[in-house]
């Protein structure tokens, strides 16, 4: 078994790179869309302006992607450098989507990209526009695919588990596919991306319009990011990831640490909007119920129950020692014992065998667990509850708010008013980064969520890792750190640089900051522009 | 198609050899331009040229890695848990440097200051030689076998360390993939750049090659006499439940050679790699450069296959628990998730063969300086 502290630095590792990497790519999945429709408005129409605008968040779409391609890789690979066994283990199954994403999806998105910036002069219009398409439908498929992975591992359906070979296998692919968990996730994670992606487009625009320059470039920019961020900001909230958390004991047990729901309550269960969560005494102190709604929310109906923790605790202890059976059987298999009665034992238990592996953390031998180390193994199955209740809420509350200021902005772009909302363009303004730390606290919740394991009831995350030494996990993590702050410092800069030139970075002649007059060069200069 | 599994076995080490070939072929002459970038363009519009002979279509090429990445989690499992943890520290470093090339291309020429670009430029170079280097490295610790063993349910240890990776042999493995990609840039660069650029590519291409025939044969007479390689004494019915313990594994000196005493014909893949580099020499000097990209594609691919074809059926020895080794046999996914990956690959890899194609044939073309000077804004 890999040490304690191998364990924690590669989670760690892991956590801080995922994030990272998911700094990029809500824009990615959102801005190549975007494109896609300012292009479509180029085809359309022929107006020039709306070229600019393709090529002017292209530019933006550019500096966000590298970092997205720079910090994807790592995740690629890590798997394989940190945890092994887990690569071992499920990578009958789990590579499978992986490599597809690399054929079906990477490969477009990143063949197509190039011919993005590089071809306009050398496709017709209708051509490129269907190279933008293809971008933003690559982009699109790598999250597809990627969210079944990740389904797969918080609900793993499709797989079976091979005592010959001590592994995972696949037993069916449509399973896995149409997983309810991935699509759900699916849906839900590409729309924060258009959220995230419509918001930067909004927020900068605004600010266009707050400093007075290049204002039917804003405006445009504006409307099409209103009426796109609309329509997003609903269906991430519509479709929200709640819908799947009830199927699978891990998604269950997810939504019970979200809503602090120690009881279980007679459905439908009541939704707890504010309360301090305490894992001590097990009880939501100063907490404030809105009846029904949870109910209404989890299960989309009035009958279904919301099994509280207390309960599920209960249920998990009744896995382990099942988990116990399973494993004793799985001993006995392996040393040569085939007898009818060992293989039925195990067949009838070996659903549990994960929670029989949570106990090696206790005792190697798992088959000689006291029962105050069964129930602590039962307890290890509910994550902390503090850390995943308020990240959900405050990804909450962001994304009611991304609907209140799209729905400000879609109003007045519909009422043909824009311009005078000086206060909306500073809200979108600072509105900028909240799509990302909504982001952030959405994996956060899914991620930390599953713990203790990495694949939901099949394998505990203090089993996956690879063993290694602590100091080569420091060595990388180290350099993971310093590596992606000075690339977040550059890329940051470049964003900011080609943010405050605005369009007038096309040099077309026709913007702000090239139109020569009187203070345009000086101002230039302030801003620390190029030329 | 149906296949038995035995035959996907099969199927699945020539798929991953058509991965990595793929990716030695396009990534190849990517991270030989950018190793070169430094040392060919004297001045800032001359780098760009160089910069932008591969920048519009070096991210698809990369792809390439990254799918046969994914392709042996998916396929060979085992191998990629145990060759990714086992050289952690090469696949870090390796990582690092490939950090520095995707920002590299689309950040350069963002800022006008020369001290920014010049360290981009060298970041450029990094991300394609270290890499580069480090791949041939890892092949040279493949053919000696790396220190490792399982326990009893296949959980991998790695025991050996970051200093005896680097060995005499492999580092001479690892002069030979760069080489390979350095000579495989130079070529491609003669076709995409005009005028004083073309010289200086076509005498790096030439140095580069003759660099490469002499360390490849030099690996090859290593490899016939000096290290040991490993031969499958006995194993289990290699269409039945995979087994990776359950076999008999011996090393002996030139048991690599072993494959092409059963088949003289596989000669030809050495032969490839040996010759190749000469005869794209000669057609560049008569100034026939598509043909000398093409013949150099033959080489580097024949470098490729002559160490799949030197160590089939292994995949990754064990030197330190020889039975422990991973071959294409054992080390594999279970019947049906190859059988589904086969379709995979079939379906798309055509499709991505016909699009990069297109892609090369809109964005082909000579980059001048001319071209880089009226698009400055616009170009890397």
């Amino acid at each position: 078994m890999p040490s304690e502290t191998v364990v924690d630095l590669s989670r760690l590792q892991f956590a801080l790179t995922a994030m990272f990497h998911f700094l990029f790519v809500p824009l990615t999945l959102g801005l190549s869309w975007l494109l896609v429709i300012m292009e479509s408005a180029y085809v359309m129409t022929g107006k020039e302006i709306y070229k600019d605008m393709t090529r002017f968040w292209g530019k933006l779409f550019g500096i966000n992607f590298a970092m997205g391609i720079t910090t994807g890789i790592t995740l690629e690979f890590q798997f394989g450098t940190n945890w092994a066994y887990y690569s071992h283990y499920v990578g009958d199954v789990f590579g499978v989507p992986l490599a597809i994403e690399g054929m079906m999806a990477f490969f477009l998105e990143s063949t197509f990209v190039g011919v993005f910036f590089f071809g306009w002069d050398r496709l017709t219009r209708v051509q490129h526009l269907a190279v933008t398409f293809l971008v933003a439908l690559g982009s699109n498929l790598s999250a597809l695919w990627i969210l079944i992975a990740n389904g797969w591992m918080n609900n793993p359906v499709g797989a079976e588990f091979n005592v010959q070979t001590m592994r995972m296998e696949l037993s069916s692919i449509r399973d896995v596919i149409f997983n309810p968990v991935a699509q759900v996730k699916f849906v839900h994670t590409v729309a924060a991306g258009y959220v995230t992606a419509a918001m930067f487009v909004l927020g900068v625009s605004s600010w266009y319009m707050l400093k007075r320059r290049d204002l039917k470039f804003a405006v445009r920019s504006f409307a099409i990011a209103a009426g796109f961020g609309l329509a997003s900001a609903l269906s991430v909230i519509v479709l929200g990831d709640e819908s799947g958390y009830t199927t699978g004991q891990v998604q269950r047990v997810k939504l019970a640490v979200i809503e602090a729901e120690w009881e279980t309550h007679p459905p439908p269960a009541p939704f707890t909007v504010f309360g301090i969560p305490n894992d001590k005494t097990e009880t939501t102190d100063y907490a404030i119920r809105v009846p029904w709604a949870l109910g209404l929310i989890a299960t989309r109906s009035v009958d279904e129950e919301v099994t509280g923790i207390k309960d599920l605790k209960k249920e998990a202890e009744k896995q382990v020692r099942n988990g116990m059976i399973a494993y004793e059987a799985l001993e006995k298999l392996r040393h040569g014992d085939t007898s009818p009665e060992v293989r039925a034992a195990f067949e009838e238990t070996k659903r549990d065998l994960g929670y029989g592996l949570l106990l090696k953390r206790y005792t190697p031998h798992v088959i000689d667990a006291t029962p105050e180390q069964i129930r602590s193994a039962a307890a290890d199955t509910i994550p902390k509850v503090a850390p995943v209740y308020w990240a959900f809420r405050v990804m909450v509350g962001l994304g009611i708010w991304f609907l209140l200021v799209f729905a400000a902005a879609f109003y007045f772009v519909a009422l043909r008013r824009l311009g005078p909302q000086r206060w909306l363009f500073r809200l979108a303004l600072y509105t900028i980064p909240l799509p990302w730390i909504a982001a952030e606290c959405g994996w956060f919740v899914a991620e930390y969520g599953r713990q203790p394991w990495t694949i939901a009831e099949v394998l505990p995350t203090f089993l996956s890792a690879s063993n290694i030494e602590p100091g080569d996990v420091w060595f990388s993590l180290i350099g993971f750190v310093l590596f992606y702050s000075a690339l977040l410092v550059v890329e940051l800069y470049l964003m900011f640089k080609y943010c405050r030139l605005g369009p007038s970075s096309l040099h077309t002649g026709r913007y702000h900051w090239e139109r020569g007059s009187f203070g345009g060069q000086a101002a230039l200069e302030s801003t620390g522009g190029e030329r | 198609m149906i296949f038995d599994y035995e035959t996907l076995k099969i199927i699945w080490w020539a798929f991953m050899g058509i991965l990595l070939i793929g990716f030695a072929v396009t990534g190849g002459f990517d991270m030989g331009v950018g190793a070169l970038l430094p040392f060919l363009g004297r001045t800032d519009e001359e780098r760009r040229v160089v910069i932008n002979a591969v920048g519009p279509t070096w991210e698809g090429n990369q792809t390439w890695l990254i799918t046969a990445a994914g392709a042996s989690f998916a396929a060979w499992p085992l191998v990629y848990a145990t060759a990714f943890s086992g050289f952690y520290t090469v696949i870090v470093l390796t990582l690092f440097a490939l950090f520095l090339r995707p920002v590299g291309f689309d950040y350069r020429s963002k800022v006008e200051d020369p001290r920014w670009r010049i360290a981009w430029d060298w970041g450029l170079a990094v991300g394609g030689a270290v890499p580069a280097f480090i791949f041939g490295v890892t092949f040279g610790n493949l053919l000696q076998g790396a220190p490792f063993h399982f326990d009893e349910v296949l959980r991998v240890t790695y025991t050996g360390s970051f200093g005896a990776l680097l060995n005499p042999f492999a580092l001479l493995a690892g002069v030979v993939s760069l080489a390979m990609v350095v000579m495989h840039g130079g070529f491609y660069l003669q076709i995409r750049t005009e005028g004083l650029l073309v010289l200086r590519a076509e005498k790096a291409a030439q140095v580069a090659a003759f660099v490469l025939v002499a360390a490849f044969a030099l690996c090859g007479l290593w490899v016939a006499l000096g290290i040991e390689g490993y031969r499958l004494i006995s194993m289990p019915d290699p269409g039945g439940i995979i087994a990776p313990l359950a076999k008999t594994v011996e090393r002996a000196p030139g048991a690599w050679l072993d494959n092409y005493s059963r088949f003289e014909w596989l000669w030809l893949a050495p032969a490839f790699g040996l010759i190749g580099p000469l005869v794209a020499n000669a057609l560049a000097q008569r100034g026939l450069f598509n043909l000398a990209f093409w013949t150099s594609a033959a080489a580097v691919s024949g470098v490729i296959i002559t160490a799949g074809l030197s160590m089939f059926p292994f995949i990754l020895p064990s030197s330190s628990q020889p039975n422990a080794s991973l071959t294409v046999w054992d080390a594999v996914s279970s019947h049906a998730t190859l059988q589904i990956m086969f379709w995979v690959v079939v379906v798309f890899l055509p499709i991505v063969l016909a699009y990069t194609r297109w892609v090369y044939r809109v964005l082909g073309g000579k980059v001048s300086v001319k071209t880089v000077v009226e698009n400055k804004d616009q170009m890397y």
